[in-house]
C-alpha cells in the first residue's frame, strides 16, 4: 500500500507544532502573526503571476479542442454550441460550465465487469464532493473577509446568515465549515481507501488535503470549543489589512497561530503545486479554444520549414510507369 | 505472431487488482507479443530521422546513443517551450482519478499504467526531476524520478499502448489530453531512433509513393479500374474516373486503406458510384493518394511533410476545393492541423456543392469537406434516388471513430446518411458512442499483428457495446467512417462478436443508390445476394 500520506501527515503535524511552540510557547507572535502572513501573500502573488506567465510564454501551436458534441456544419444539423463551440461566446460558456460547474467531472462514470459484460454506471460522488469542497472553501474565504474589512459589508453579513441558516448551537453553526471538513475527509479517504486512487497518489496529493483539514479543524475548534478572542483577532487582521500591523496586547492563543500558519503555508504552497489547477484550467488548450479550425486559420508561431516530397520528384521517380499506364505527366 | 487467449479466457483474465509494488518499481513487460516491432533503419534514413541499428525491445541493452540523457532533456525542454499544452498538462493534474477507467486498454486489460493519469505520470515524474525545484530537492517524495534506460523502455511500452483516442480527456476536469502526452512521449523516443515499423514504414512509403501502402501510380489506377469493372458487373453502369486531371472542380482524397483491402474497397466503390451518379467534376490523384497521415503518430514535423501534398496537388491541378473520404485520424489532421501547418489555401475557393449550391462555411478556410457532410447535404436536398430496402438484410449500428468524434464533432452527419439508406439502424448505449465513443483498440499506429492480445483487449469495450445491440436488436453490421476501423474492426468482431460485419457508410449508400441506367441489382457490392431469402433459395 502506498503510504505517501504518512509523509504529508507528518509534515502537517510538524508545521502545526512549529506554530504552536513558536508563537504560543516561545512567543514569536510577530513572526507568525505578521511576518509570515505578509511573506506568504508576497510569495503567492509573485509565484502565481510567475507561473501563469511561464505557461503563457509557451505558444499554442495548434488549435486542439476536445469536441464533446455535434460540430457546426450544415444549417439544418443542430450544433452543440457549448460542448463543441465555434465562437468565442461559445467558448466562454463552455469555460464557465467547466470552471463553475465542473462539467467534465459531472460526466464521470465507472466501468465494471458484470457477469460477462462490461457495464458503465454514471457516478456522481466525485463531482458532488469536489463541488462541495470547492464551494465550501470559497464560502469560508468569503466569510473570513469580515476580518479584513471594517465596517463589515452587508453582503458578507447576508452571506453569513445564509451559511448559518440551520441556526444550530451557539455560536451559530456555519454550514460551510462542516461541509468543507466533510468533503476534504471524503477526498482524503477516497485517496487512501480506493486502491486505484491510492496507487496514483503522491505525497503532494495528500499534503494540501491534510493541510486544509488542519485549517478547518483549528478554525472549528477556535469558534465552537476554545472560544478564541475574536476581537483581538480582528485587531490583528485589520492591522495586517491596513498595513499598521501589530500584535494585540495580551496575545492570542497558540491555536490561532497554528491556524494562521497553516493558511500561510497553503498560500505559499499554491504557486508551486498542483493547486495551480485553479489558474491552469483557464489555459487548457483542449477547453479554451473554439472548434473552428476549418473556418479560421490558426497560426503556429514556430511553423517549421520541412522538406516535402514534391510532385516533380515523384514524377521523376515514376514517369515511365505513369506514361505506360496512360496517366498524364508534366514532362514527357 | 504469438497465439492469444480464447475470448472467454481473455475476458476472465481481466484483473483490476493493483500490484503490491509502487508503479515506479514495476518494470514494463517487453516479452514477445507485448511490443510493436521496431522500424527498419532504411525507413528512418530515407526520412532523415535519427536512425538506429537493428534492435529489439526484448533486448536487455537497447544500446542508446551515448548522450541519450542529454537528447531527452533537451528534447523535453524544447517541447515545453513549443507547446503550452504540454507545460500546463505537466503541472496541473491533481490525480483525481476520473480518467482512470476511461481508457479502453485499461478496461480490457487492467494494467494500472494504462490508466491515463499514470501514462502521463511516466513523463511527469521525469519532468519534475528535470524542470521543477521541488522535484530537484525532494526527489521521490515530490513524485520525481531520474530518467534511466528502464524508464525509456517503460515509455516505449506504454506510449505504444495508447491510441491517442482522447476519450480520457473529455472526462478530465482540466481537459488534460493524453494524446498530447503520448505524442510528446513518442517524439522524444523518436529522437533516440526508437520508432515502430507499423508507423514508420507507411510514413516512408507515403513520402515516396504518396500513400501508406506504397502503391505506385500505375497500380493505383489498376485498382480503381478493377473496382469499376466490378461496379459495371453489379449495376450495369460503366464509369471512368479521371486521374491527376488538371482543371477538375474537385480533388477527392481518401485513405489508401479504402482501395487496398476489404471491406474498405466497397466503400471506395461506393464513392465512385456516388460521384458518377451525381456527375461530379472530380479527379483522383496518384501523388496525393493518401488521406491518412501516420506522421500524426510520429511527430508534428513528419505530419506536416506528409500533409503538404494535399494542398500542393490541389494547387498543381487547379481544383476549386478538396473533398475527403471516410477516415478517422485523417480528419483530426485536416480539421485541427492542416490549415495551420500548410495553409493558407488561398488558391482554393470556399467549397460549394455543385449540386445543391450549399456553401460549406464550416470549411471556408481549409477548403476541405468531409464526404459525410457532402452526402448528407445531397440527401437533404433530395438529389439522390435511394432504395434503402436494398440494405434490409443489415441491422446496422454506427461506431463513432475517435478522431471525428472528439477532434471534430462529426456525429449527426453520418447518422443522417445511414438512416436514409438503411431501414434498420440502432445506436449503441449512450456512454459508448458520440463523444464517449470507444476506440477500435488499434488506432494511432497500433493496428499491427504482433500485439494482437493488446488489440483485442483494447477493442473489448467497443465490441462489448456492439454485442449489446447485437443481442438486443440482432445488429449484424457495424458501420464506421474510418479506414483503420475497417481494417481493425473485422478481426475484433470475429474475436468478440462473430456474427457482425463491418462496413463504411458509403458502401451502404451505394447499395441503396438507384443509378441512372442501372440494371436490376441482385447483389450488393460484395457480390452477395441483396436479401436473405434469396440467399436461402440459393442454398
Amino acid at each position: 500500500m502506498n503510504v505517501n500520506y504518512l509523509y504529508s501527515l507528518l509534515a502537517v503535524i510538524v508545521l502545526g507544532l512549529i506554530a504552536y511552540v513558536g508563537a504560543g510557547v516561545a512567543g514569536f507572535q510577530g513572526l507568525f502573526g505578521i511576518f509570515i502572513p505578509y511573506l506568504a501573500v508576497v510569495i503567492f502573488i509573485a509565484g502565481f503571476i510567475n507561473r501563469i506567465m511561464d505557461w503563457a510564454k509557451s505558444p499554442v501551436p495548434f488549435r486542439i479542442p476536445s469536441t464533446c458534441g455535434q460540430q457546426k456544419s450544415l444549417d439544418w444539423i443542430k450544433q452543440n454550441k457549448i460542448d463543441n463551440p465555434s465562437s468565442t461566446f461559445g467558448v466562454i460558456v463552455r469555460m464557465v460550465f467547466e470552471i463553475v460547474l465542473f462539467r467534465s467531472l459531472f460526466r464521470n462514470s465507472r466501468a465494471e465487469i458484470v457477469g460477462e459484460r462490461i457495464a458503465y454506471k454514471w457516478v456522481v460522488w466525485l463531482w458532488l464532493f469536489a463541488i462541495l469542497f470547492h464551494y465550501s472553501f470559497f464560502a469560508v474565504v468569503i466569510r473570513h473577509l469580515r476580518l479584513f474589512l471594517e465596517p463589515v459589508p452587508v453582503f458578507i453579513k447576508i452571506f453569513e446568515q445564509a451559511d448559518g441558516i440551520l441556526q444550530v448551537g451557539l455560536p451559530g453553526l456555519f454550514l460551510s465549515g462542516v461541509t468543507l471538513l466533510a468533503a476534504a475527509f471524503f477526498l482524503l479517504l477516497r485517496r487512501i481507501l480506493i486502491p486505484k486512487i491510492n496507487y496514483i497518489s503522491l505525497a503532494a496529493d495528500y499534503f494540501p488535503l491534510l493541510l486544509i483539514i488542519g485549517i478547518a479543524l483549528t478554525g472549528i475548534m477556535m469558534r465552537y470549543f476554545t472560544k478564541v478572542d475574536v476581537v483581538k483577532i480582528k485587531e490583528l487582521t485589520m492591522g495586517l489589512a491596513t498595513f499598521h500591523a501589530g500584535i494585540p496586547e495580551g496575545g492570542i492563543s497558540g491555536l490561532f497561530y497554528v491556524h494562521l500558519f497553516f493558511v500561510s503555508v497553503l498560500v505559499i504552497y499554491i504557486p508551486f503545486s498542483k493547486l495551480m489547477h485553479m489558474g491552469g484550467v483557464f489555459l487548457s488548450p483542449t477547453r479554451n479554444l473554439a472548434n473552428n479550425n476549418r473556418m479560421k486559420r490558426h497560426i503556429n508561431p514556430w511553423n517549421p520549414d520541412v522538406k516535402f516530397h514534391t510532385y516533380e520528384e515523384y514524377e521523376d521517380d515514376f514517369r515511365e510507369k505513369m506514361i505506360e499506364a496512360g496517366l498524364p505527366v508534366e514532362k514527357e | 505472431m504469438v497465439d492469444i487467449l480464447k475470448p472467454e479466457e481473455m475476458f476472465k483474465s481481466i484483473d483490476y487488482t493493483i500490484p503490491e509494488d509502487r508503479w515506479e518499481d514495476v518494470p514494463p513487460d517487453l516479452s514477445e507479443g507485448n511490443f510493436c516491432y521496431p522500424t527498419k533503419k532504411k525507413n528512418l534514413e530515407y526520412l532523415g530521422l535519427p536512425a538506429k541499428d537493428e534492435w529489439s525491445p526484448a533486448d536487455e541493452d537497447w544500446k542508446l546513443p551515448d548522450n541519450w540523457e542529454e537528447i531527452i532533456h533537451e528534447g523535453f525542454k524544447e517541447r515545453l517551450e513549443k507547446y503550452r499544452s504540454l507545460k500546463v498538462f505537466m503541472d496541473i493534474c491533481v490525480r483525481c482519478g476520473a480518467c482512470a477507467d476511461k481508457c479502453h486498454f485499461f478496461i480490457g486489460g487492467g494494467d494500472p499504467k494504462n490508466m491515463p493519469v499514470l501514462r502521463a505520470e511516466l513523463l511527469r515524474s521525469v519532468y519534475r526531476k528535470d524542470f521543477t525545484t521541488a522535484g530537484k530537492i525532494l526527489g521521490s517524495i515530490a513524485g520525481a524520478r531520474k530518467i534511466t534506460p528502464l524508464v525509456i523502455k517503460e515509455w516505449f511500452s506504454y506510449f505504444y499502448q495508447c491510441s491517442e483516442c482522447r476519450r480520457c480527456s473529455i472526462y478530465c476536469p482540466y481537459g488534460i489530453d493524453t494524446a498530447e502526452i503520448t505524442m510528446m512521449g513518442r517524439e522524444l523516443l523518436s529522437l533516440l531512433g526508437l520508432n515502430i515499423n507499423w508507423i514508420l514504414e507507411p510514413v516512408a512509403n507515403c513520402f515516396r509513393t504518396g500513400n501508406h501502402l506504397g502503391i505506385q501510380p500505375h497500380a493505383f489506377k489498376d485498382m480503381i479500374d478493377f473496382f469499376c469493372d466490378d461496379i459495371e458487373e453489379i449495376t450495369g453502369v460503366k464509369i471512368n474516373p479521371s486521374f491527376n486531371r488538371k482543371g477538375a472542380e474537385i480533388l477527392f482524397i481518401t485513405p489508401s486503406g479504402d482501395y487496398f483491402a476489404d471491406p474498405g474497397t466497397y466503400t471506395m466503390m461506393g464513392y465512385l458510384m456516388l460521384f458518377e451518379h451525381i456527375g461530379l467534376d472530380y479527379t483522383l490523384s496518384t501523388y496525393a493518394s493518401e488521406g491518412g497521415n501516420f506522421g500524426l503518430f510520429t511527430s508534428s514535423d513528419v505530419m506536416k511533410r506528409l500533409n503538404g501534398k494535399m494542398y500542393a496537388e490541389a494547387k498543381r491541378l487547379g481544383v476549386k476545393w478538396i473533398l475527403g473520404g471516410e477516415c478517422g485520424h485523417m480528419w483530426r489532421v485536416i480539421n485541427q492541423y492542416m490549415d495551420t501547418m500548410n495553409g493558407p489555401a488561398d488558391f482554393l475557393e470556399v467549397p460549394v456543392s455543385p449540386l445543391t449550391g450549399t456553401r460549406f462555411e464550416n470549411a471556408a478556410s481549409t477548403k476541405m469537406v468531409h464526404i459525410a457532410e457532402f452526402t448528407s447535404d445531397l440527401i437533404k436536398h433530395n438529389k439522390l434516388k435511394l432504395d434503402p430496402s436494398r440494405n434490409d438484410k443489415f441491422k446496422v449500428t454506427f461506431h463513432d471513430s475517435c478522431n471525428p468524434a472528439r477532434g471534430m464533432g462529426l456525429l449527426d452527419e453520418p447518422r443522417y446518411v445511414i438512416k436514409n439508406v438503411c431501414n434498420h439502424f440502432y445506436d449503441m448505449p449512450v456512454n459508448t458512442i458520440r463523444e464517449q465513443t470507444f476506440c477500435c483498440g488499434s488506432g494511432a499506429g497500433l493496428n499491427t499483428e504482433e500485439i494482437m492480445d493488446l488489440r483485442m483487449r483494447g477493442g473489448l469495450p467497443r465490441a462489448n457495446a456492439v454485442r449489446h445491440v447485437h443481442d438486443r436488436y440482432g445488429v449484424n453490421m457495424l458501420a464506421c467512417i474510418c479506414a483503420i476501423d475497417r481494417a481493425a474492426l473485422p478481426p475484433l468482431m470475429d474475436y468478440w462478436v462473430p456474427d457482425v460485419g463491418v462496413t463504411g457508410i458509403h458502401e451502404l449508400v451505394a447499395n441503396a443508390l438507384v443509378m441512372d441506367g442501372e440494371i436490376e441489382r441482385t447483389t450488393d457490392l460484395r457480390f452477395e445476394p441483396l436479401n436473405e431469402e434469396e440467399e436461402q433459395t440459393d442454398e
